[in-house]
């Protein structure tokens, strides 16, 4: 039977042109035929030139996390040949430009050899539609109706014929040309069922969850790999009435946004690692005068500049512990990209709700990975706002008032007759600068209780998500984007009798504490999965709840797959 | 019973300086020309008649960045050298809103300074009222970017080496569309400047000698120097305003210099008039599917 699940990889240097819109057109056609995709994609960071891949997951059934290696490489040049060679699965299959790549002989793996380049230019003169005359053979070689793709160049060049019908032609090409071909591989997609679905990568998941929590307000800096916020928001953000601003610096960024926040608007910025760094005197202030903000960092690999296109998650000790002081906040992490949509509102209710900075964890996988998924419940994403002092008389408000919850009413100006000032400095209820250490002790007590109510909030399956065996014996916990590789490994250990479960955790400060004791308290071994090297969430949980798990890191810029993470459990059972 | 008529002439409730002060009680030292800035800010907005909950006061750190405490206005009390960007969002936001900057030279001309030139370019509707007494009042007497060269002071007992940043030059550089200076012993005269300051749709920028009678007491200086700006003065003259700012002989005090031209808010609703609600499903299905 041939499999119908498989990841395709292509390859190939920038300068070649296409690589990456081949896989992304692909993955588009296959998706609005039904089909389910899960792409990831690297680029250089050099402006110009580079090796650039892009590979898909695709499948008539939900696909949740990247795969394991590739089945189907399509090399562009000797390069990729070379550097994605050993990622070939078993009875994989290599489609090359037999101009430019000249694979070694390979027993195991099936070979298709096409002049990609040299067709192009003399059987359709047009090099350009090399990439598309690729998308054609592709959908023939493995069950893609030639008409996917034709719907998705005719919207594409609907203003401009000519180039539309070279297109076609050169779709129509490739498609034609697997007769040339014998056929000879194992893997053939099944019937999709031709129910439309989403396909957004997780940064646009983020602004479409902003827009719809309310985020009116939105200033940044452009930083890979959290431009395309900025873009977006500039874009839809005006239309709704709402400012989109790019600003000087991070710090300008965060500083404005807070300030539109204080007067009413909800408001966020979207940054990388080095970005954070700038901000954080800000996030003190946020914290100390109480105001609501959500701050994203699209994590990549660090420190300084890092690798500004390669992911990580190694920014958790700064998004919880960076800055001067105590002062409380809190961390969100999404798992996928429908997660990132979700979690984003989430993240602008907690701040509304605990009026305090909330950071949301996403990474360079997650913000340009695309998942096919589907409508969302859009009556199960409610929005709150934040509490406001009505009708209290001016002179009786209190804006810091110590509250048995911690959050007490904010006033908005021009809007609210109740005037105040937020204060940097330490202050007494209403706001007026008091440095004397007992107001200290109240108002840090009053802002960390905020704290303890969202841990009561947060505290249950929706935010921490277990899944596997009840009766497991080995415990993974992990947070962010790599969630579809854990659940698909806990899925293939159950499959080979492991006792395993897996518990996600959405929300990372504060921690949902009675769920993670519970979840502890039901396994003898317990397992942190992160994709950085000092075991940042393990640190956390060490020191909340006095675990010391068993550390699996990953570190390199690339993310874990559900076979690394299967390798993983069955060393733990196997070998201790 | 007054008729609507006398009423519309002599509102009731008319505020007066007093009303925008706050509870709090300032902690400047006797004599701080900070005191003059206040009471003149009061002043201006009482003159304006501007409710005290349609005000914003956004400050960052040092001695006259804690001019929004003594105020009974809506305030935000910032860190370091981050007014302007706060005050940005507040206005980005709030348009309807008249919102202050208040800082000295420290917040505005060192730590601060990266945010001027882009808050004038962007001409964003605030004004910005910078108290500059060219020391460090609340860290006890260093020296500031505005202080004069060779000035001694704890952080340098040598001299300073800079020479002094001229901020009114600064402004007009940067594209300010509203240039004024003010004297804190002049406290009418600041007030009106203020007054226009805040009536001038784009980014107003006052700056006002502030003397510190701690660390730096300069009113005998600025007693000596300050005099009006020249009979006549054409204050759309660009080139005259950068001119008169190089003047070092005299200290000159009003309206530098005035262009209208939209604020930031008025170009970004002109190029985006749409106002459309969102709503999920549509946009997902429009964007995405």
């Amino acid at each position: 039977m041939p499999r119908d699940d498989f990841v395709i990889r292509i390859g190939g240097d920038t300068a070649l042109g296409g690589i990456i819109s081949t896989g992304e057109n692909f993955t588009l056609a296959a998706a609005r035929f039904g089909f389910h995709t899960f792409t990831f994609r690297t680029y250089p960071a050099e402006i110009k030139g580079g090796h650039a891949w892009f590979q898909v997951r695709i499948s008539h059934r939900p696909v949740i996390s990247i795969g394991d290696g590739c089945d189907v490489l399509v090399a562009f040049d000797q390069e990729a040949y070379q550097l994605h060679r050993e990622d070939l699965n078993p009875y994989g299959v290599l489609i090359y430009d037999s101009d430019l790549v000249h694979p070694e002989e390979d027993k195991g793996i099936t070979l298709y050899g096409v002049p990609f380049q040299r067709l192009a230019r003399q059987e359709l003169e047009f090099v350009r539609g090399t990439n598309t005359l690729v998308q054609g053979l592709l959908a023939g070689l493995f069950g893609l109706p030639l008409v996917a793709l034709e719907e998705i160049a005719r919207q594409r060049y609907r203003r401009r014929p000519e180039i539309l019908q070279k297109n076609i032609e050169a779709l129509r090409f490739g498609y034609e040309y697997v007769k040339r071909l014998e056929k000879r591989d194992g893997f053939w997609l099944g019937a999709a069922d031709r129910v439309a679905r989403l396909v957004m990568s997780g940064n646009e998941a983020i602004v479409a969850g902003a827009l719809h929590a309310g985020c009116r307000y939105f200033a940044g800096y452009p930083i890979t790999p959290a431009s395309d916020i900025l873009e977006a928001m500039a874009a839809e953000l005006p239309r709704l009435g709402g400012v989109c601003m790019q600003t000087e610096d991070e710090i300008a960024a965060l500083a404005s946004a807070i300030g539109a926040s204080y007067a009413g608007v909800k408001a966020m910025t979207a940054t990388s690692g080095p970005g954070l760094s700038l901000m954080t005197e800000l996030l003190g202030l946020a914290s100390m005068a109480e105001i609501p903000v959500v701050i994203v960092d699209a994590q990549r690999a660090g420190p300084s500049t890092g690798m500004p296109t390669k992911l990580e998650q190694a920014d958790l000790f700064h998004a919880l512990y960076g800055g001067h002081g105590d002062f409380p906040r809190i961390v969100v992490a999404p798992g996928s990209v429908a997660d990132c949509l979700r979690m984003t509102v989430e993240a602008f209710n907690l701040a509304e709700k605990y009026q305090c900075p909330v950071i949301l964890l996403s990474d360079q996988s997650l913000s340009h990975r695309t998942e096919t998924l589907e409508m969302p419940d859009v009556a199960a994403l409610p929005v709150v706002d934040r509490l406001r002092p009505e009708g209290l008389a001016p002179e009786q408000y209190k804006r810091y008032e110590d509250t048995e919850s911690g959050v007490s009413p904010m006033a908005v100006p021009g809007l609210d007759p109740q005037t105040y000032v937020a204060p940097g400095l330490e202050h007494d209820e209403h706001g007026h600068p008091v440095l004397i250490p007992s107001v200290h002790v109240q108002m840090t007590h009053k802002r960390f209780r905020k704290l303890e109510t969202c841990r009561r909030e947060i505290d249950g399956p929706e935010f921490a998500t277990r899944y596997g065996d009840d009766k497991a014996t080995l415990g993974l916990i992990s947070w962010g984007a790599v969630e579809g590789s854990v659940r698909e490994a806990v899925e293939r250990a159950l499959a080979k009798g492991y006792r395993v479960a897996a518990l996600h955790l959405r929300v990372l400060n504060p921690l949902p504490l009675d769920t993670i004791r519970d979840f502890l308290r039901r396994v003898r071994k317990v397992m942190v999965l992160e994709v950085n090297y000092q075991g940042q969430l393990a640190h956390h949980l060490a020191a909340e709840v006095g675990i010391k798990p068993i550390r699996v890191n990953k570190i390199g810029g690339l993310p874990f797959t559900p076979g690394e993470v299967l390798a993983k459990i069955e060393e733990v059972v196997n070998h201790g | 019973m007054a008729d609507s008529a006398t009423t519309a002439q002599r509102p009731l409730e008319a505020l007066t300086a007093k009303d925008y002060r706050s509870e709090v009680k300032p902690v400047w030292c006797p004599g701080c020309g900070d005191f003059g800035v206040l009471s003149a800010t009061y002043k201006a907005l009482a003159t304006l008649q501007i409710p005290k909950h349609q005000v914003v006061v956004v400050s960052g750190i040092g001695c006259s960045s804690r001019s929004p405490y003594f105020m009974s206005t809506f305030g935000l009390h910032g860190v370091h050298g981050r007014a302007l960007p706060i005050a940005t969002g507040v206005k980005l936001a709030r348009p309807d809103l008249t919102v202050l900057v208040m800082g000295g030279d420290g917040d505005l001309m060192a730590i601060g300074m990266g945010h001027l030139p882009h808050a004038a370019a962007r001409n964003i509707d605030i004004t910005c009222i910078m108290m500059d007494n060219q020391t460090y009042g609340l860290t006890k007497g260093q020296a500031s970017p505005t202080s004069f060269l060779g000035h001694k002071a704890k952080s340098t007992p040598y001299g300073v080496f800079a020479r002094p940043i001229n901020p009114v030059l600064m402004a007009l550089a940067s594209g300010a569309t509203f240039v004024a200076r003010g004297y804190s012993a002049r406290p009418n005269q600041l007030a009106q400047l203020i007054v226009e300051g805040i009536k001038h749709r784009g980014f107003s920028f006052i700056h006002v000698h502030s003397p510190c009678v701690e660390f730096y007491n300069t009113y005998d200086y600025y007693d000596e120097r300050v005099t009006d700006l020249p009979p006549d003065w054409d204050r759309h003259n660009l080139r005259a305003a950068i001119d008169l700012a190089l003047t070092e002989s005299q200290v000159h005090l009003g309206i530098f210099y005035q262009e209208e031209t939209p604020a930031y808010d008025e170009r970004l609703r002109q190029a985006a008039p749409e106002r459309k609600e969102f709503e999920l499903r549509r946009f997902l299905e429009e964007k995405h599917m």
